[in-house]
């Protein structure tokens, strides 16, 4: 970032060594990114609600928002003055501090988070050099809330609803954090930038195809990274046919509102982090990391939104992934919530992190097994999404959906 | 079985208790005495030849002519694929009868469904709770004297009538013509002005 | 597992409430406000975390006197309140009450109206099985599939509309016939349907029925054996779930069922044991293709002559105290309106024996030690429908 900066002052024809005032210009410029961040954080929430809302009614054969705004884009605007305006009931039985306190806290986790999440080749609030391990720190704060909200409520359905997302955070915790520790240990490195420049802009050089145990982190890391947000095939905290509605069941108005901003925000988040630790980040392929640090001038900027670009569309197919999940997989029971990760997750994870210890010495001893590997992962990948897509397309034409029923029916 | 073997093979065993197979309309059925009901219907379900595995229905019918509350149970057998009916007569002031729950578990909600709306009573049942009316309802519905009690913790049960007031069409043509024949019959001077307010106070009612 | 004391006959169920709380067990009112107890029940859940003990069903929300009302109507009057036994299966309910009547009467109903309501009740029942499977995978967490089965329910409500003009209590059935016979180019658009909706059937079981997740949830998940769901008298597709075979439109045939060929799907465990949830599931799903078999040939066979009424009375009036019972395959299985003709022209006694009402009795014992999210499964499965169990 201060690099950035000085580079940005530089081309301006100054050099910041000499001002005066040079690092009250960087805390300036940390504030004015940092509100941009949160702003962002709470923006890309409020879309993916509406995103969410037309992408299950397309599932679904339904219309979906479409009134406010272009493809009723700005659904999510209306719909956040209407929760700003409503009234914030407290229920009478409730422990009133507590109630009141629990969604800032989630939102605090939620938003220290875009601290060390990289966007683009150098637009990235602090590399932090133990940003990975700030990152699953940071989300630890989310439960937190999720319990005081569900204890003060003073409800037993929301009760029900923190106890079972405390159970399934904290138990998924452990696998995604060893899932994640895969990247680090093959990067040698926790800071997220330096994760994104030790891969590359083609899909072999990504770690995801680095080796079988990569591949199966990713996995891993993807399913942990649901259950951590509280995403279907996981949503049971807010299974709202089993629990009406789960730990928000007694909220309303703006405070209402936090939790929903949480748990879409989240869907950015894991899917950043996903693309940041498995799928290259922002590498934009056959442009090496420090050939993008060598270019000046308009060129500089240009690769900057080209990396953005990248990133944003890696990410936004992950979003798109997890909210296809979400309206095509029914929920699992607690019990086989917990089974799966304690008897398959953490094992499995465990075991990867020793395969990849492994997995480096031989790759050190004989690199081309590795480039082998690569190669051959990201055929097989390549093979599987293709053959996904014929099969997807055959079911479509079996079923003739094309039918139209609404003319002269 | 036919009905009527299935009676001759009930009244073997039972003897005089199974009462005559009624030629009703459609379906026979006998009557038996409340006190062997438990009896019988073990012996029912246990009988290898007959073999009624399903009570089908249970429902009891008031007879205030007859002073008498009337249970009846349809029986069923997926086994062999045959009914029978039975019907036993209580009395009217204390209807108490058995339970058969301990023989057929369907049983449990039919009976409380009687017990809650015709207020019989089912001796040995293990939850004879009110089903469908709360718990501190008087009286039990689907008697024939069955009066409704004005409130429930303070909710009226009644509601004014919206259609009071109202004449219907059919009857307030009548009305007319009968006005119009009237007139046709005063052939008065005076007369004729009087049935017209007539009709002109039914329309307005009818308008209201 | 410590049980609930067996209550006394003075129990009330505030008493039961009561006792659950001195008992150490947390108490918990699912209902009569709940997302998925499929309308207005109330089930008092004595759980120990996410383990339960029991659930007690407490019905009665929806209860409207029925029966009562029964007494009071004409015969035909009372045609339109037996849609609201069941306001899924509104033909069904119908059908079940002509026949006690015309029993009672021992009029025969012309063949095209019997082929008239054959089309009806079949669509009604796939419509009920559609939403039946819909909101069970609602329950489960699928919410796409809810609406997938609305949107073919919707076709087949257009249909039933312009049959009888009615989307959901049809009022379709008279005493001795239809209301109303086929109206022109009824029988093409059923048949560009049946077209349409047998793909869309695979489909569905594409998307939910086989799902890996939804197996995992529902195989060995509260099964009943052949001999308890007979002992419950269990009815219709809950019961051949659990392998008994025995369907009313086979097996004690009215109408013109004989003329069909079709079979009643049993269950056969085929991912769990015998008579579990997704057995019932799947049940109906494939109930769902043989109602597509049945309107089939109904289309190829119906007399393209004949009347839709038989000859009936203007006033019905029947001889004091003769009585009727007549059973029926409705969509929640066997449904028995038990008719005494009273003085005049109404009857003495109306007794409608429904499928939920005896399959909300077997909830309390399949409840016990199963979880919470196992309960809402378990509530679908049996496809209860509140207003059928309360009348």
């Amino acid at each position: 970032m201060q690099a950035f900066l000085d580079s940005l002052i530089r081309n301006a024809g100054h050099d910041p060594a000499t001002w005066p005032w040079t690092q009250f210009v960087y805390l300036a410029a940390m504030g004015a990114v940092s509100f941009a961040v949160i702003n962002f954080a709470a923006i890309t929430a409020g879309i993916f609600s509406w995103a969410e809302r037309r992408v299950a009614a397309r599932m679904q054969s339904r219309v979906g928002p479409n009134r406010v705004g272009p493809g009723g884009f700005l659904q999510w605007v209306a719909d956040a003055v209407k929760l700003l305006l409503k009234e914030d009931l407290v229920p009478d039985e409730a422990d009133q501090f507590l109630f009141r306190i629990a969604p800032y806290f989630m939102m605090v986790g939620f938003a220290c988070v875009f601290v060390c999440l990289p966007f683009s080749h150098r637009l990235i609030v602090a590399d932090m050099n133990v940003g990975i391990f700030y990152i699953l720190a940071v989300t630890a704060l989310i439960v937190v809330g999720i319990i005081m909200s569900g204890w003060s409520s003073n409800s037993k359905w929301s009760l029900f609803g923190a106890i079972r997302s405390a159970a399934q955070i904290i138990s998924y915790e452990i696998p995604a954090g060893m899932a994640l520790m895969i990247p680090v240990m093959l990067a040698g490195t926790l800071s997220t930038q330096g994760i994104i420049r030790a891969q590359g802009g083609w899909p072999w050089q990504w770690y995801v195809f680095n080796n079988p145990a990569a591949l199966v982190a990713f996995l891993i890391y993807f399913i942990s990274a649901l259950a951590e947000g509280n995403r279907t095939p996981f949503d049971l905290p807010e299974a709202e046919s089993e629990l009406v509605s789960g730990y928000n069941t007694e909220y309303s108005g703006m405070r209402f509102s936090y939790f929903f901003l949480v748990e879409w925000g989240n869907m950015w988040i894991m899917s950043a982090l996903a693309s940041t630790m498995f799928f290259g980040g922002w590498q934009i392929p056959g442009l090496s990391p420090e050939h993008f640090d060598a270019l000046t001038g308009g060129v500089a900027v240009l690769a900057e939104v080209a990396s953005l670009a990248i990133f944003a569309f890696k990410t936004l197919i992950f979003v798109f992934i997890v909210m296809w999940l979400r309206w095509t997989l029914p929920r699992i029971r607690v019990d086989q919530m917990m089974n799966m990760c304690w008897k398959y997750l953490v094992p499995a994870s465990f075991a990867g992190v020793l395969f990849v210890g492994v997995w480096m010495l031989i790759v050190h001893a004989a690199p081309w097994i590795g480039l082998v590997m690569r190669l051959g992962l990201t055929a097989a990948g390549a093979l599987g999404v293709t053959l996904f897509a014929l099969r997807t397309l055959k079911n479509i034409r079996d079923t003739g959906d094309k039918f139209d029923f609404t003319s002269n029916w | 079985m036919t009905f009527e073997e299935i009676h001759q093979r009930l009244a073997g065993k039972f003897g005089a208790a199974i009462g005559p197979l009624a030629p009703a309309n459609k379906d026979s059925f006998a009557v038996v005495p409340a006190a062997e009901i438990v009896a019988i219907c073990r012996h029912l379900k246990d009988d290898p030849d007959l073999a009624f595995d399903c009570l089908m229905n249970l429902s009891s019918v008031d007879w205030p002519k007859k002073n008498q509350i009337e249970i009846v149970y349809h029986f069923w057998s997926y086994a062999k694929r045959h009914s029978f009916i039975l019907k036993v007569a209580l009395d009217r002031a204390a209807p108490a009868i058995a339970s058969v729950e301990s023989v057929w578990k369907a049983a449990d909600w039919l009976e409380r469904e009687q017990f809650d709306l015709m207020g019989v009573q089912f001796d040995g049942h293990p939850d004879l709770r009110r089903i469908m009316m709360p718990d501190d309802w008087v009286g039990f519905p689907l008697r024939k004297d069955y009066k409704e009690q004005p409130s429930w913790h303070n909710i009226t049960t009644t509601r004014e009538n919206s259609l009071e007031g109202y004449v219907r069409l059919d009857e307030f043509r009548k009305k007319v013509a009968e006005a119009a024949s009237a007139t046709a019959q005063a052939s008065g001077a005076a007369a004729p002005t009087a049935p017209d307010k007539d009709a002109a106070a039914a329309k307005k009612e009818v308008l209201q | 597992m410590k049980p609930l004391e067996i209550p006394t006959m003075d129990m009330t169920s505030k008493e039961v409430m009561r006792r659950i709380e001195i008992s150490g067990d947390m108490l918990l009112n699912m209902g009569p406000q709940h997302p998925s107890t499929h309308g207005v029940i109330n089930f008092l859940v004595q759980t120990d975390g996410e383990v339960m003990k029991r659930a007690i069903p407490e019905v009665g929300y929806l209860h409207r006197s029925l029966e009562k009302i029964g007494e009071r109507c004409t015969y035909n009057g009372y045609m339109p309140y037996t849609d609201r036994v069941d306001y899924i299966t509104a033909m069904c309910a119908n059908q079940g009450w002509a026949m006690a009547v015309e029993r009672l009467l021992g009029i025969t109903v012309p063949k095209r109206a019997e082929y008239c309501r054959t089309i009806a009740c079949e669509l009604n029942r796939i419509s009920s099985h559609l939403v039946s499977a819909g909101t069970m995978a609602m329950d489960i967490g699928a919410v796409t599939p809810f609406p997938y089965a609305l949107r073919e329910r919707e076709y087949i409500n257009d249909l039933l509309e312009e049959l009888c003009g009615a989307r959901l209590t049809y009022n379709y059935l008279r005493i001795g016939g239809v209301a109303f016979d086929l109206p022109s180019n009824f029988e093409e658009k059923l048949g560009t349907f049946l077209d349409h909706f047998e793909k869309i059937l695979v489909e569905f079981n594409r998307l939910i029925t086989y799902n890996e997740i939804f197996i995992k949830r529902l195989a060995h998940l509260a099964p009943i054996p052949a001999a308890m769901a007979i002992d419950y008298c269990l009815v219709g597709p809950n019961l051949r779930a659990s392998g008994v075979q025995f369907d009313v439109r086979k097996d004690l045939p009215y109408s013109v069922y004989p003329e069909f060929q079709f079979d009643a799907p049993v269950g056969k465990g085929e991912v769990g044991t015998v008579g579990d949830s997704w057995d019932r599931f799947w049940c109906r799903c494939e109930e769902m293709r043989q109602s597509c078999r049945i309107l089939r040939q109904c289309l190829a066979q119906i007399p393209k002559e004949g009347g839709t009424m038989a000859k009936v009375p203007r006033k019905i009036k029947l001889p004091e105290g003769t009585e009727a019972y007549s059973r029926i395959e409705s969509a929640r299985g066997d449904m028995q309106y038990y008719v005494i003709a009273g003085a005049g022209e109404n009857a003495y006694r109306v007794k409608i024996r429904t499928g939920s009402f005896t399959a909300m009795g077997i909830i309390d014992v399949l409840s016990r030690g199963l979880m919470i999210a196992d309960l809402v499964a378990l509530i679908a499965s049996l496809d209860v429908v509140a207003p059928e169990i309360d009348r």
